[in-house]
């Protein structure tokens, strides 16, 4: 789970403290973009936008994955919240599946109390 | 996390599911009985195939062969109304330790996981983990994204299922 402390505060708000980052960020909280279209879009070098990612990465308000020669730079947020649904949709089968264990095993001893009950008569 | 009182039914059947790693996934819960009956539930295939697919999964279990002993092997044969073919998942029982522990591989493909369940038995009641390790993170996305497939559709008839019972 993400900690919101001290440091981590301290590096978020350096990260928005500049024009160019808060843009991307509101970029890609329409959708994932990659460093080449980020830097098209805001007129900018690869190399300087590179940078303005770097520092948003470290704030961990931004994740990139590379894929092939394609950095895509996505939400943390986002990240966090597909993390948080994938979880709940196992949780759903397993939680389904462990409540029908349940009944069983409920059954299976509720059995035996009445085959013990039976020898000692 | 807010948890339940001990001892309550909220506490009790709660099921808790955690990525551990990349390449791990943790499924815990309590039931309230002897180790030596759960694992009765999990090892013999005629119960064991009443609890392994919900209703609410939407698909069916054709065929359960289980040898639930260290070397054994497993073949379930499911249908779901989505696919034309059934689909077989098999595999070896590595290490079976009655009442403690299971461990089998599933050999479908060389991407399969390593499954290991444990018992643990606390004055009457038991803790079943279940701990799946994949060998890469990209089998593991894979194999649970298809295992929740299917699903959402359910979920509203889940959501039923589970009201109703509380």
């Amino acid at each position: 789970m993400v900690q919101f402390n001290e440091t981590r505060l301290d590096a978020s708000f350096a990260a928005l403290s500049d024009a160019t980052r808060r843009g991307v960020l509101e970029q890609l909280s329409r959708a994932d973009a990659s460093i080449t279209d980020l830097a098209g879009n805001f007129h900018m070098t690869l190399t300087g936008m590179k940078k303005h990612v770097a520092v948003l990465e470290r704030a961990a308000l931004v994740t990139t994955e590379k894929a092939g020669r394609v950095r895509t730079c996505r939400l943390a947020m986002r990240a966090l919240e597909e993390e948080a649904a994938w979880i709940e949709r196992h949780r759903q089968l397993w939680s389904a599946r462990f409540d029908e264990l349940d009944k069983i095993v409920e059954h299976l001893k509720s059995k035996e109390k009445a085959d013990a009950r039976r020898k000692r008569r | 996390m807010p948890e339940g009182k001990e001892g309550s039914p909220a506490a009790m059947n709660r099921t808790a599911v955690e990525r551990k790693s990349d390449r791990e996934l943790v499924v815990t819960r309590t039931f309230d009985a002897p180790a030596y009956i759960v694992f009765e539930a999990w090892s013999k295939p005629e119960l064991f195939k009443r609890w392994w697919v919900p209703k609410s999964v939407g698909m069916s279990l054709v065929s359960c062969d289980m040898d639930v002993r260290t070397g054994g092997g497993y073949r379930f044969v499911f249908r779901h109304p989505a696919f034309d073919q059934p689909m077989a998942f098999f595999g070896t029982y590595k290490e079976v330790t009655p009442h403690k522990r299971i461990v089998w591989t599933n050999e479908e493909s060389d991407q399969g996981a390593v499954t290991t369940v444990t018992f643990e038995e606390n004055a009457g009641k038991t803790l079943v983990t279940f701990h799946e390790l994949y060998p890469t993170t990209a089998a593991l996305e894979e194999a649970l994204a298809g295992s929740a497939e299917g699903l959402p559709e359910q979920f509203a008839q889940l959501d039923e299922l589970l009201a109703g019972r509380s």
